[in-house]
């Protein structure tokens, strides 16, 4: 089979691999010195790739193991409120709140799952509204821990070896690129694990998947639990990075803008979420021009996104032809 | 004859209020292919299904090598070595024939052992392994069935239970299909087939039961009820 040999991928020797990512990396590292983005580009970066991180860890549980959440910004909140919370009362470190964030938000996730995890298709998915709306309204009304709907003000911002992050000297960019590749790197190789196979056997067949000896239960909450701490290391740093926490911060819209993004990227597919994030953070501030119109636009493409494309962008699988094994012909002339 | 490998006993299984499977006995050697059929309704994937520990019996028990399993749960029953190729090839579309494979295998540590038992899938199915790359939903539907039943060996069954391999696909293909659960048995396998069609799992059983409304109504070699004349006016088309 030649034309297997002429198409070979540029990419695909190891050597060539190593040398893309480097230059990547030092291509994002030098970005936000270079004074070629303003301060108002690099936050949009920052927050592209905060979404990427929230709509990868969304993309485990809805388009990995087929449990579709729209409370996921609960967990942020939980994430967000716990790392907020134990600064003003211990005035911990970010890292060990942040740590701590991501346990309580996955603590939460299985508090969430154990109960929901006989519920499938929308069922699911309306408790996990609800859930988002509890989170939110245990915010607002306890008021002498969380302070309520005067929230948490003048958060600190990490600091590592004396350096303390800003937006200005690129610091928040970095570390939420640093977590980025890190939640990217944990997700593939879980997709690509054992337990990745169980999520997607879950997912395409639930029965089939029992028949095998996957204990579906035990796997949902596993995905639940592991989606949920990833959001909540998402919502801590969230709350640093713009150093305000109220109970509206992770409401029911960022639960909608992160299953959009899912959704826009392709369900199942990792570089979706990132593609995804990009084209639904940027839109809006492509959009401005068109001021108070643009969420009509904004509206408008994920309506046709659905009409034509409802696996997304990169999700599902395209109707491009297989390519056989060398050797082998195709079946059937 | 020699103790059974798996054996019935009175088993009733119920959906809600309906009571489908009415006090059914069964006995199953070890290395015999026992064919179940019966008409739509009779309750024969009731039966696999309780088995399988799909379903829970409300009375009765399941011996299998000497233990009940009738209160074992689903991924248990597969752990001791009884695996169903579920009715309908329930393969996973969106995963590719290889993946498919190793989920049979999900509940097993032995990687050597595992490796042997992907090399035994793919001799026994030449097409899967031209295919291992491929997501199973563009398979076709004999390959498909093929996938299944190689899914269900992975998990290195002691006792298959197949339901209705040969639904839907062409005669050919069934012909290839009842050929290739010959080639199981020979690996030392137990089969217990549930079967539409009447004429090829009797021609390929060792011994068969017919159900009728959740009752076993006649049991003998596949030989027997073949000639038969109540089978024959019933399930065979009176040739």
């Amino acid at each position: 089979m030649k034309h297997n040999n002429a198409k070979k991928n540029l990419l695909d020797t190891k050597p060539k691999k190593i040398a893309a990512l480097v230059v990547m990396v030092a291509l994002v590292l030098y970005l936000p010195k270079s004074g070629l983005l303003s301060p108002y580009l690099v936050r949009i970066l920052t927050m592209i790739s905060l979404y990427s991180m929230l709509s990868l860890s969304l993309n485990l549980l809805t388009g990995f193991t087929g449990l579709v959440s729209i409370g996921h910004a609960g967990f942020c909140a939980v994430g967000g409120y716990t790392s907020a919370l134990m600064w003003q009362y211990l005035g911990l470190p970010w890292l060990v709140t942040a740590i701590c964030g991501m346990i309580m938000a996955g603590v939460v996730g299985l508090m969430l799952a154990a109960p929901t995890s006989r519920l499938s298709g929308s069922y699911l998915t309306i408790a996990t509204l609800g859930f988002g709306e509890i989170v939110k309204m245990i915010a607002l009304n306890w008021q002498s821990f969380t302070g309520g709907p005067l929230g948490v003000n003048h958060i600190e911002r990490p600091e590592f070896f004396g350096i303390t992050l800003t937006t200005f000297n690129g610091g928040f960019f970095y570390l939420s690129i640093i977590l980025t590749a890190l939640v990217t790197l944990f997700v593939y190789r879980i997709v690509n694990s054992k337990m990745g196979r169980a999520f997607m056997a879950i997912r395409d067949d639930s029965l089939a998947a029992t028949m095998m000896g996957v204990d579906v239960t035990a796997y949902k909450m596993k995905s639940f639990v592991i989606s949920a701490a990833i959001a909540g290391l998402g919502g801590a740093f969230y709350v640093h990075f713009v150093r305000f926490l109220d109970p509206n911060t992770f409401n029911f819209d960022i639960s909608i803008i992160i299953i959009s993004i899912v959704i826009l990227g392709g369900t199942g597919s990792i570089p979706g979420s990132f593609l995804g994030a990009a084209l639904l953070i940027s839109f809006p501030e492509i959009l401005r021009f068109a001021s108070e119109y643009r969420f009509i636009i904004y509206g408008l493409i994920l309506v046709l996104m659905m009409r034509f494309k409802p696996e997304g962008i990169l999700g599902g699988h395209s109707h491009r032809p297989f390519r056989l094994m060398k050797g082998v012909e195709s079946y059937g002339n | 004859m020699p103790k059974p490998i798996l054996e019935l006993k009175d088993i009733n299984t119920y959906y809600g209020m309906i009571h489908a499977v009415k006090g059914i006995n069964m006995e199953i050697s070890k290395g015999e292919i026992v064919a179940l059929i019966g008409s739509n309704g009779a309750g024969k994937s009731t039966t696999l299904n309780t088995i399988a520990g799909l379903l829970k019996p409300k009375k009765g028990q399941i011996i299998y090598d000497g233990k009940d399993l009738s209160h074992s749960s689903a991924a248990e029953i597969v752990k001791m070595g009884i695996c169903l190729s579920p009715e309908g090839r329930e393969v996973f579309p969106d995963l590719s024939v290889q993946d498919n494979l190793k989920l049979g295998a999900f509940t097993r540590k032995d990687r050597a052992m595992i490796q042997r038992d992907y090399d035994k899938v793919y001799s026994l199915f030449p097409r899967l392994y031209e295919r291992k790359v491929q997501v199973a939903k563009t398979l076709s539907g004999g390959e498909q069935q093929m996938l299944a039943i190689g899914r269900a060996l992975m998990s290195d069954p002691k006792v298959l239970l197949l339901d209705e391999p040969s639904l839907g696909l062409s005669p050919n293909l069934v012909m290839l299909i009842f050929d290739l659960i010959k080639d199981i048995k020979k690996l030392g396998v137990t089969i217990l087939l549930v079967e539409q069609n009447a004429k090829m799992a009797l021609k390929t059983a060792d011994r068969a039961y017919v159900l009728e409304t959740g009752r076993i109504t006649l049991e003998g070699t596949g030989k027997q009820l073949l000639t038969d004349d109540n089978v024959r006016k019933a399930y065979l088309g009176n040739i």
